[in-house]
């Protein structure tokens, strides 16, 4: 399948760092601020989000990590491995908190909806935000991104793929060409396959 | 007793093919490979956390219907079945054989198929007779059977508690020596305990008297001599050689009505060999832990003091129990979706 690459290592490196100078610039400083991490990608773009800020400002934001397969609607998988939970820790509480979810895509919306479900058990916080690597648009609820990293307007016939050190090996986002004919996605089931 | 055949089934590694199909039943551990096992453990391990919130709730599985059919008595098991399925907010029936439609004569099946026709999504069986889950999941197609024990045959949610529990203490189960001590004959527990922990990598040694050994295993030129397991799952009758080293001692339940079968020739005698005591517990390895699957006879099996002490894991594995049924309930309802 043909894959053009949108972001390189040194584009992610910057749009992170674009992204933590925001966080800091809107919040006026790091006080009360948490950052949730969203399994699997934006658990590690959220440490890296916290590594930044503790460069720029001396100041250590806790991280903490939400698996929201439990609060999904599209609970549909394709296979027995997507059935596993990853670990909620959210050591600090978020209770009168700024929290910035953090996840690497922002499509359907609605994993960004069933990540704010799961906060709201924990306690009731001062604020939500949120921060994404790539938005690629599609929304099917009304929710939009505070810190953007990169926007891409995409076909839904077109896959994003966001490659962590991480996770893969290396930092790259790229935009996968579905063929058509062969397999036609809807949003959601693409957005599943994102988070695979 | 089908425990020949089923430990000659050579499926011990068990590396399946590339994205397994989501499973729909979970009727024994024989058809889990470790991979699959693992991901239940770690699965319950996202649930434990969902049980330490201060509200045990989460949507996941709103709208599904689960029932926990019992010809058996049960106090652990179906609690724990049925606070799985409402933490995962997933309506929970109850029914037990007696006072329904068992006590007229309804066959099992029927049953089985009246419960299905309610648009009920799982079933949670536990019967005396082995095979009774098989038996629903081979004839009942729209809904995910669960076997909470089968006759002498399989308790699959106990043993993969018992799994996560041993590895939520010890880390990896490869390599551990679990000592199981009772009556393994009659145990539908120890049964599928052996296949978990053998899959896991972990060295198996059954004590007890020999009347209450499974027979192929007392033979050293059984199947199990052929089996995969050869190497994993031993037979030592003297508890005191048996426990020397174990990491886990696990302690069955002893039926008294076994006397009078003439399996044992007394209480008594079976206290002093095979009671799982301090003195015993010296001889295995420094930190070891005790597990028992409950009820227990304090007195005969396990003594008081162990039952209750330091090295008991006793209430965590029902802690655990809660959580593991609580992945599996989760695994089977979310991977049914993908039939559909």
């Amino acid at each position: 399948m043909p894959e053009r690459q949108i972001m390189n290592q040194e584009d992610v490196r910057r749009a992170l760092t674009r992204v933590a100078h925001e966080i800091l610039e809107h919040n006026r400083g790091a006080e009360e601020l948490v950052i949730v991490g969203i399994h699997t990608r934006g658990v590690h773009i959220a440490r890296r989000i916290a590594a930044n800020l503790a460069e720029f400002e001396d100041i250590e934001v806790p991280v903490a990590t939400l698996d929201v397969s439990l609060y999904r609607d599209d609970n549909r998988v394709r296979s027995q491995s997507q059935t596993k939970l990853q670990p909620t820790d959210i050591p600090m509480g978020i209770q009168g908190m700024r929290v910035v979810l953090v996840d690497d895509v922002l499509y359907t919306g609605r994993t960004i909806r069933a990540a704010m479900d799961a906060l709201v058990d924990f306690g009731r916080p001062q604020q939500i935000q949120l921060a994404i690597l790539l938005d690629r648009g599609h929304r099917e609820l009304p929710i939009r991104a505070d810190y953007v990293g990169q926007n891409l307007p995409t076909a839904f016939n077109e896959r994003v793929k966001v490659r962590l050190m991480e996770t893969d090996g290396a930092d790259e986002v790229a935009l996968i060409l579905e063929d058509l004919d062969v397999e036609e996605e809807s949003p959601e089931e693409s957005n599943k396959e994102q988070e695979a | 007793m089908s425990l020949s055949r089923t430990i000659e089934t050579p499926e011990i590694s068990g590396a399946l093919e590339p994205e397994p199909a989501p499973r729909k039943h979970v009727l024994d551990l024989d058809d889990f490979s470790r991979e699959e096992i693992t991901e239940v453990l770690e699965s319950a391990r996202g649930m434990k956390e969902v049980l330490g919130r201060d509200i045990k709730k989460v949507p996941a599985l709103r709208g599904k219907v689960v029932v926990t059919l019992f010809y058996e008595a049960s106090t652990r098991t179906r609690i724990s079945f049925e606070e799985a399925g409402k933490v995962l907010s997933a309506d929970v029936i109850n029914m037990s054989a007696s006072g329904s439609s068992a006590e007229k004569g309804e066959s099992l099946l029927n049953t089985g198929l009246t419960i299905q026709a309610m648009g009920v999504d799982t079933i949670v069986i536990r019967h005396p007779h082995s095979g009774a889950s098989h038996l629903l999941a081979k004839h009942l197609d729209r809904v995910s059977i669960i076997n909470a024990g089968d006759g002498l045959h399989a308790h699959p949610t106990q043993a993969l508690l018992d799994l996560y529990t041993v590895q939520d203490k010890l880390g990896d189960l490869g390599g551990l020596k679990v000592v199981i001590v009772g009556d393994v004959l009659h145990s539908r527990v120890a049964r599928s305990d052996i296949w978990g922990f053998a899959k896991m990598g972990a060295k198996v040694v059954l004590s007890g008297p020999a009347t209450l050994m499974p027979p192929d295993l007392m033979r050293s030129s059984g199947s199990i001599a052929r089996s995969p397991f050869a190497s994993l799952v031993e037979v030592d009758t003297d508890l005191d050689r048996a426990i020397e080293g174990a990491d886990v001692v696990m302690a069955l339940r002893l039926q008294q009505e076994r006397q009078n079968a003439g399996f044992l020739p007394s209480i008594r005698e079976y206290i002093r060999r095979w009671q799982v005591t301090d003195a015993r517990l010296e001889r295995a390895r420094l930190g070891a832990m005790v597990m028992h699957p409950g009820p227990m006879n304090e007195g005969i099996e396990i003594s008081n003091s162990i039952a209750h002490g330091g090295s008991s894991v006793i209430e965590d594995q029902v802690t655990n129990g809660v959580a593991v049924r609580m992945a599996l309930l989760y695994q089977l309802t979310i991977g049914a979706g993908l039939e559909s």
